[in-house]
């Protein structure tokens, strides 16, 4: 893992789980497979908070464990799976797109807890939705096991290994860690429940008024005590799903603003006739991009999607937006040139692009020591004597690829340390604006007079307000851009991802 | 080693002309220092994408920050000690649910020790019947023997012994583990409380939160 990945990782557990967890799960990024008291040792942690830690993090799966000989149990973290967590709100987002409220409040759920037995699951989402309804209107639980296995049945949400129950009591003493198991079919398998109810409304005196202590409240909520019918059942949210579709949704994009002119005009409910079809799927196959090729006549034409060749379209499209936007138009020119022609002498891109040589130099060795074009080297003599060699200028896409992956990394790092900067500097005065809106809150609840409230207002004079719109516009500007760039790892990493497999 | 330049002239090995100087110019000056933190750039950033999708992303994305905070999962550092202690903290601690894992799918090393002097005989017999094949081990016995004393002071000893044993037997971790963990399930919350000063925990046997269960006027705290 590199240093970019790690901070990354560090940021990221700290932003959502702590310090504790934080310190854990970065010695064990860094360090790799280790035992419970190694990692107690190590981190100079209390054995306790390591087993609350290692707790949380094998919850959300970001950390696994295994058993070795004698006895011993290792932790291993995951380290893109920490990663992932920068993705969470594509994830949830999807689902709304795909299944709407119900859909999305069930992978919220399923993702904020890391896993969840279905019944858990539906009976929160139930409640959450009764909350947002007009009062009096519930939502019934069986709509929610709907959506529930809908996403199951689409593989959008999968069951959690578990623990195989064993017929026959064990002779020997029991062994120090379960081992868990699942197999293929059982992945989606939903259990035959008959969830019957509905959501319930939060009583108001429940809720967390801020600040108001409940002593009084009983340590479990009363619900617990009813037996679970599909106790030890747990499901998780299956990224790699979520991925599958967003690469999908990338590749029609990209053929659809590709063939803008032809998609416009395509009639509605597709009732298009067979020859159509054929004329569109020839220009498909026939477009450099070569997302889709021809591969047989079975049929009147066999055509298959070339996943690799679209993936790696869409990396070569991502590094050259890159080149245009940090180099200049004529730099990206210079770029798609080279990754046309594979192999280029410095004479030959100045005559091609039609540069001035001396600009043209410029521009190449800007691009090289960005590392987004290589140089070749091709002796013409066995001494490689540099003045009887060729020097060629090559696009490496793979490598460039991963520098710009790297890259990435490191600006998400940025964005989240600016972000953080940035809302501690202000910390006083958010504070400060937090308690008169909850002095409002209250206020108006209680019916109070417009001029009181007017007064509370003025609390926060007007060049606090000011400040604070400057730094909500900050914040927001800082998160929408680590949104972004998440999209451009996606692409990326996937890309790199299915170059690997090839092998 | 390889300084030597030849006969007194600097020869450059190739061709300077390839590089972009032409002969006998001057070359630009050795940079002395790294370059600067946030250069100039020539192009601006192109603006991010807006739009319906892309607002609510957001929107959530920092929800999801909030509530992230407010869940169990997120393990609060102790607070150093302040110079004064502010009577009003103990009334805005924000409680939280409390989250207890399902054992059976983590290792038994994972759950929390728990030296209850009411729970003793239970303990003891559970730690009997595991730890059977082990008793020849003289380290264990020790220990052992020393846990049994340090019952009786309370569980301040707990963390202590823990780390002690931690750097001095580090091959053994997996039978300790197994032997000492009693069956009991534990609240989390338990844990949390413990402070590492001279009370022994259960002399308050209510188990719940001490210092909110003591008071019965709440109204008096909020302001």
């Amino acid at each position: 893992m590199t240093q970019a990945e790690i901070k990354l990782c560090s940021l990221l557990l700290q932003e959502h789980f702590g310090e504790i967890v934080e310190k854990i799960g970065v010695h064990l990024i860094r360090t790799g497979s280790q035992p419970l008291r190694a990692i107690a040792h190590d981190t100079g942690t209390s054995l306790d908070q390591v087993k609350k830690a290692l707790c949380v993090l094998i919850q959300h799966n970001l950390v696994i464990y295994q058993v070795h000989k004698r006895g011993v149990v290792e932790y291993e973290a995951q380290c893109s799976r920490v990663l992932r967590m920068l993705r969470y709100p594509r994830y949830i987002y999807t689902a709304k797109t795909l299944y709407s409220d119900t859909g999305e409040l069930i992978v919220e759920e399923l993702l904020l807890n890391g896993k969840m037995t279905m019944s858990a699951v539906v009976k929160k989402v139930a409640d959450r939705l009764t909350e947002t309804m007009e009062d009096g209107k519930t939502m019934d639980y069986a709509e929610v096991s709907n959506t529930f296995v809908r996403l199951a049945d689409t593989h959008f949400v999968q069951r959690c290994p578990w623990v195989p129950a064993t017929e026959n009591s064990d002779p020997g003493p029991p062994p120090p860690a379960p081992i868990l198991v699942i197999s293929e079919k059982d992945m989606y398998l939903v259990p035959k429940l008959s969830l019957i109810g509905k959501g319930k409304r939060r009583r108001s005196s429940d809720e967390d008024a801020a600040g108001e202590p409940k002593a009084k409240r009983p340590k479990h909520s009363t619900d617990n005590k009813e037996p679970i019918p599909d106790d030890g059942i747990y499901w998780q949210a299956n990224l790699d799903r979520f991925h599958q579709h967003f690469r999908d949704q990338a590749i029609v994009s990209a053929v659809a603003n590709r063939m803008d002119q032809i998609f416009r005009s395509l009639p509605v409910g597709y009732n298009i006739s067979k020859q159509v079809l054929d004329q569109y799927l020839t220009l498909l196959a026939d477009d450099p991009l070569e997302f889709v090729g021809k591969s047989g006549d079975s049929g009147g034409g066999m055509y298959v999607i070339n996943l690799h060749k679209a993936l790696g379209s869409l990396a070569t499209a991502t590094l050259e937006s890159v080149v245009q936007e940090r180099f200049g138009s004529r730099c990206a020119r210079i770029f798609r040139l080279v990754l046309q022609k594979k192999h280029l002498e410095q004479k030959q891109v100045e005559d091609f692009a039609m540069i001035p040589a001396k600009e043209a130099k410029d521009m190449l060795y800007k691009m090289l020591s960005g590392n987004f074009i290589s140089l070749q080297e091709i002796p013409k003599t066995p001494d490689h004597a540099p003045s009887r060699t060729f020097y060629l200028y090559t696009v490496n896409i793979l490598s460039a690829a991963r520098m710009l992956l790297h890259r990435c990394y490191k600006s998400i790092a940025n964005l989240i340390e600016r972000r953080q900067f940035e809302t501690k500097e202000n910390k006083r005065l958010l504070e400060k604006s937090q308690r008169v809106e909850a002095i409002i809150a209250s206020m108006q609840a209680t019916g109070a007079e417009e001029a009181q409230l007017q007064e509370i207002e003025e609390m926060i004079t007007a060049p606090e307000r000011q400040q604070l719109e400057t730094l909500k516009r900050n914040v927001n500007k800082l998160d929408a851009s680590e949104i972004q760039v998440d999209e451009t790892i996606f692409l990326l990493e996937s890309y790199i991802e299915s170059t690997m497999k090839r092998q | 080693m390889a300084g030597n330049k030849g006969r007194g002239r600097a020869a450059y090995t190739f061709n300077i002309e390839a590089v972009g100087f032409g002969r006998g110019e001057k070359l630009p000056d050795v940079a002395l220092k790294p370059p600067p933190l946030f250069p100039d750039t020539d192009y601006k950033p192109v603006p991010l994408k807006a739009g319906e999708g892309e607002d609510y992303m957001l929107a959530l994305k920092q929800e999801l920050r909030e509530t992230m905070k407010r869940m169990p999962y997120y393990m609060e550092t102790p607070e150093e000690k302040q110079d004064i202690e502010r009577y009003s903290k103990r009334y805005m601690k924000v409680y939280k649910e409390e989250w207890i894992p399902d054992w059976r799918r983590l290792p038994r090393e994972m759950m929390p020790r728990k030296k209850c002097r009411k729970a003793g005989p239970k303990s003891e017999k559970a730690k009997d019947t595991g730890k059977g094949a082990s008793l020849a081990n003289t380290a264990d016995v020790l220990k052992k023997i020393e846990e049994l004393e340090k019952r009786g002071d309370g569980e301040k000893s707990d963390e202590e012994n823990e780390e002690k044993e931690g750097s001095k037997e580090k091959s053994k971790e997996g039978d300790e583990e197994e032997d000492d963990d009693a069956a009991e399930q534990e609240e989390y919350d338990e844990e949390e409380q413990e402070e590492e000063n001279d009370y022994i925990n259960s002399y308050f046997e209510d188990g719940d939160d001490f210092g909110a269960d003591s008071d019965d006027n709440m109204d008096e705290a909020t302001y």
